[in-house]
């Protein structure tokens, strides 16, 4: 059996080194080609007439003026008269034309009646006893599940227990099956209890969603020595993905797409954009070289992606380019769910956390969307919570880097956090003390914490809460921490060596700018023993062999693991032809520095090209997968934990909230490509700091509209918003042999709670709700005061 | 036009400019014309003066890209932009606010940094246009684009380009930056990922290299 372990610190020429990302030169140099930037040949321009409305019927549609128009190509109606709109943006008609102006100019001239209704954008604290309890389903509510990917086997026990308030009709079942339902999902479907009598109750914007009890609350209140109580939050933001949600397809004959579309997903589109185009997933091409970013926004063709393909269908399969406005991008392209909870967390004077009490709300949009994991990291041995949804009319929610997560740090972290100040512990102590509670990864953390404290210089820069203020500058210091799974996905790649001795590697993968070009190629080198440019890499396409899409930050352990089995057996197959030539066994072979020699015996080797040429004429192509059991062992793992830590500086006048200086400590198994490893946590805190002090998605209660749908109102951290940014992976010995782990979103978890909680340190005061804007840190101030 | 750069106040006023000022537009509007597909100016007589009006069809254009001359018939409501990236399939320039508000369509023009979306591609005729294709020279990168390169400067890289024309005008006019220098300089361009750490190196090393 070949050996295809990570190989050793000794043995590792490129693995676990600093290596910059091959990518790098296209990508400054204007090269690099997105799918914003593909012209195809005779390319039509499209546009979309949007709904103005949050919650309207389409009455009628008059496309007959744009009809008329000269150089309008095609005119396609997404959401016909008697249509439900369920928010503002939603897409009405699409047209394709000449070019750009004259799209533009065919949308003003299509008439479209809708008539109103009420509509909710809100996501305040439900009121009291407004919650409905959880009953039969509806079709519309089980696609909103898919549309918050919620885990098939969850989805499956909900309908089983639920059951559903009609039968699922053969055109349902096929929408759901388009929108990503699996099998066992649609079979719970088709088994489903019906309730006929449940849809005569008009559906409530509010729902009960979750609600659970472990050990004995009550009396773990009663018997604490203290209790703290308060609320949290966190908005609802949006991904505002720079390159916008987009595609360009044509058909190059009557049964075959090709689609250039901007995605994290490339060999997962055919599969979605089959069923509603009725052609066979097999006839669809898609490609795509680079991304303009995705956090977890682009899995999916999306309703824009299949109508880009029906336009151009009627316009005789001419490329249709339909990419979304920024404003569009901001309303409608995916937006993380908000969370708000009501805390009450309890204590044992030496700081022992005992009891957990959460009442929590939030809106993922029309689905509502679930209970963040709290209380988090910490497993509070004595909890109860409930969670209600709010349905509502703003969007659509979509998994936002780390679903989940980084509102349960806040909802969590900052709780402890007020229970710490509460007993005069120092946050460090406190949440070291619990550290047992987070079981598994205690170790870790409890390094990591040790690390994250020298690097701020925790020790210097903390002071009990509101004791470091000189004239109207605050400072404080907050610290958080957070977990993530990130086992690889199933990939496929074949890797092909040539007689000649060049190398080529397949996989239809896709590079979200994680550096997953840059890894694939280091275990290839590393593995076959010549340089990375010495192998030319494919990925980003249909016709290459399948790779998962890359959220749950599952890439990089999927990516690695096959592309280390296929290195692994291509390497043995010129070790097979090489080794008579050797006068060795084959398993007496190595590949060092661009030969392959006996081991042990530097003086006896072929060049890797006079050895390839032992191929004779046929090149060899090995296909690797993962997983793949009969190849052990598993080269990817599950679970991490990381430390942040904070530092921040309060204006007490004007409010403004400056972070000073940031620290993340994260674990990740084996790092293949350091740089780029800690390129990712660097970005994670500043994407942290923009989500905490910044960003937030406004919606008017009047029209609504998102009122600050462009780039100026929805505020992203600038350069001028960075502070010092210290990065410390955790590597070697008890870390690396764990096999290669996902980081894309660990560190960008843990932001949000450690700048609250360093803004609290300063300023005595907890600032309840996220981001942490002036209006919000004076608010809390004059509370203070008045207090 | 950036308003993070004090030198551009008068840069889109120059006399030749064939545009149709504010002025001149309160004066024609109301006078409808026929509309020929492709046609130069209209003189048109508005308040007892002759006044050109280009549009709203197609007009010839023609630009002074990278050192090369391009021709192209757009309406007069084409953007720079626009007319770079579908036009002349210069996508290195990217569209992403469309307003003046992130800086990824960052160009050169006169040889200082404009944002292209709000610019016009009428007015930006016979303007040295430089756009981030032109700064590799003879294969080789600009030392700036190198700096990006080594200090991981970029990961989805769709606001990079932008960065990199930003950076290259910012150094050339501030050769010796202070930091806060390079915090007000390049406060007009956003990143999504969060590459300003790599970005904020390159400059610092570059800075002290000399470009």
């Amino acid at each position: 059996m070949p050996d295809y372990a990570w190989p050793d610190a000794q043995h590792r020429t490129l693995i676990g080194a600093r290596v910059t990302r091959v990518d790098a030169p296209v990508k400054v140099s204007g090269q690099a080609k997105y799918t914003y930037d593909v012209h195809r040949p005779g390319m039509l321009y499209g546009k979309v007439l949007r709904s103005p409305y949050a919650h309207a019927k389409v009455v009628s549609i008059d496309t007959s003026a744009a009809e008329k128009m000269p150089g309008v190509k095609a005119i396609h109606i997404v959401q016909g008269p008697g249509s439900t709109i369920h928010w503002a943006g939603d897409d009405i008609v699409a047209v394709a034309a000449v070019d750009e102006p004259t799209a533009e100019d065919a949308v003003r001239a299509i008439k479209v009646k809708f008539q109103q209704l009420p509509h909710l954008v809100s996501d305040a604290e439900p009121p009291k006893g407004s919650a409905q309890e959880e009953g039969p389903l509806s079709i519309d509510a089980i696609d909103d599940m898919l549309d918050n990917q919620v885990p098939a086997n969850q989805m499956v026990s909900t309908i089983q227990r639920d059951g559903l308030i009609k039968k699922a009709s053969d055109e349902d079942l096929n929408m759901l099956k388009a929108d990503g339902a699996t099998d066992a999902v649609l079979e719970a479907i088709r088994s489903a209890t019906l309730h006929p009598e449940a849809s005569a109750k008009p559906p409530s914007n509010y729902q009960k969603a979750a609600a659970q009890t472990v050990g004995d609350p009550d009396k773990a209140f009663a018997e604490a020595d203290a209790v703290s109580e308060g609320m949290y939050g966190i908005p609802v933001i949006t991904h505002c993905c720079l390159e916008s949600h987009g595609s360009i397809s044509e058909w190059t004959d009557h049964e075959h797409l090709f689609t250039h579309i901007s995605t994290q997903n490339v060999s997962g589109i055919p599969g979605q954009m089959a069923e509603p185009l009725k052609i066979p997933a097999t006839n669809i091409r898609v490609h795509q070289d680079n991304i303009g970013g995705g956090f977890g926004s682009k899995f999916s063709p999306d309703r824009w992606g299949i109508f880009t393909a029906e336009v151009s269908r009627k316009a005789g399969g001419k490329p249709v380019r339909i990419m979304l406005e920024r404003d569009t991008e901001l309303k409608v392209a995916g937006a993380r769910p908000s969370a708000y909870a009501r805390v009450k967390v309890a204590a044992k004077n030496d700081g022992t956390l005992v009891a957990w009490q959460s009442s929590s709300w939030g809106t993922g949009g029309p689905g509502g969307g679930g209970m963040p994991p709290i209380p988090y990291v910490f497993r509070v041995p004595n909890q109860r919570q409930e969670h209600t949804a709010i349905r509502n009319n703003i969007g659509p929610a979509r998994a936002w880097r780390a679903p989940n997560h980084p509102q349960a740090a806040v909802l969590t972290m900052c709780a402890l956090d007020d229970l710490a100040a509460k007993l005069n512990l120092d946050p460090v102590e406190f949440f070291g003390r619990n550290l047992n509670l987070t079981q598994q990864r205690e170790h870790t953390y409890r390094e990591e914490l040790s690390i994250a404290s020298e690097l701020m210089g925790w020790k210097q820069k903390w002071h009990p809460r509101g004791q470091n203020a000189s004239g109207d500058t605050a400072r404080g210091v907050g610290l958080s921490f957070h977990t993530w799974g990130g086992r690889g996905h199933a990939s496929d790649c074949d890797l092909t060596i040539h007689p000649d001795g060049s190398v080529e590697l397949k996989m239809g993968s896709q590079d979200l700018g994680t550096g997953t070009r840059t890894c694939i190629l280091m275990v290839a080198a590393d593995t076959l023993g010549i340089p990375m440019d010495a192998i030319q890499l494919q990925i980003g396409d249909t016709t290459y062999p399948p790779s998962g899409g890359s959220g749950g930050s599952t890439t990089i352990g999927g990516v690695t693991s096959s592309t280390r089995r296929a290195s692994v057996d291509a390497r043995d197959a010129v070790f097979a032809k090489v080794a008579p030539a050797l006068n060795v066994q084959s398993d007496q072979l190595e590949c060092v520095n661009g030969k392959v020699m006996v081991k042990g015996d530097s003086s006896r080797f072929l060049s890797w090209k006079e050895a390839c040429s032992k191929l004779a004429v046929m090149p060899v192509t090995m296909r690797g997968k993962n997983p793949d059991k009969n190849k052990p062992p598993d080269l990817t793992n599950s679970g991490v934990g990381g430390v942040q830590m904070a530092e921040v500086e309060v204006d007490t006048d004007t409010g403004i909230v400056k972070v000073k200086k940031m620290v993340a400590v994260q674990d990740c198994g084996l790092v293949i490509d350091l740089k780029t490893a800690e390129s990712q946590c660097h970005g994670a805190l500043i994407m942290g700091i923009s989500y905490s002090l910044f960003e937030e998605k406004v919606m008017d209660p009047v029209t609504g509209r998102m009122l600050n749908a462009d780039m100026e109102f929805y505020r992203l951290a600038g350069l001028n918003d960075i502070p010092e940014l210290v990065v410390h992976m955790m590597t070697g010995k008890g870390y690396d042999e764990r096999g290669v782990i996902g980081l894309g979103e660990p560190p960008v978890i843990s932001p949000g709670a450690a700048i609250s909680n360093a803004v609290a340190n300063a300023i005595g005061v907890r600032v309840p709700f996220l981001p942490l804007t002036p209006d919000r840190v004076l608010t809390a101030l004059e509370q203070k005061a008045g207090a | 036009m950036r308003d993070d750069d004090e030198n551009l106040k008068d840069a889109n006023h120059s006399s030749e400019s064939p545009g149709v000022s504010r002025r001149d537009f309160l004066k024609i509007s109301g006078i409808s014309v026929a509309v020929p597909l492709v046609a130069g100016p209209k003189m048109v007589m508005a308040a007892g003066q002759q006044v050109p009006v280009y549009g709203p069809g197609k007009v010839p254009m023609e630009f002074a890209i990278n050192g090369k001359n391009h021709k192209a018939d757009l309406e007069p409501r084409v953007t720079l932009l626009d007319a770079l990236r579908d036009q002349f399939e210069l996508t290195g320039a990217k569209r992403v606010c469309d307003r003046a508000e992130c800086g990824a369509c960052t160009v050169l023009m006169d040889n200082k940094p404009v944002y292209a979306c709000s610019v016009l591609a009428i007015e930006a005729q016979h303007r040295p246009i430089t756009t981030v294709e032109s700064l590799i020279e003879g294969g080789n990168l600009h030392p700036v684009q190198r700096a990006f390169v080594e200090n991981d400067a970029s990961q989805c890289g769709f606001c990079t380009p932008g960065f990199v024309v930003s950076c290259k005008a910012f150094l050339d006019s501030h050769p010796h930056p202070t930091p806060e220098d390079i915090r007000r300089g390049l406060s007009g361009n956003l990143c999504r990922c969060g590459t300003y750490e790599g970005i904020r190196k390159a400059i610092a090393q570059v800075a002290q290299k000399g470009a």
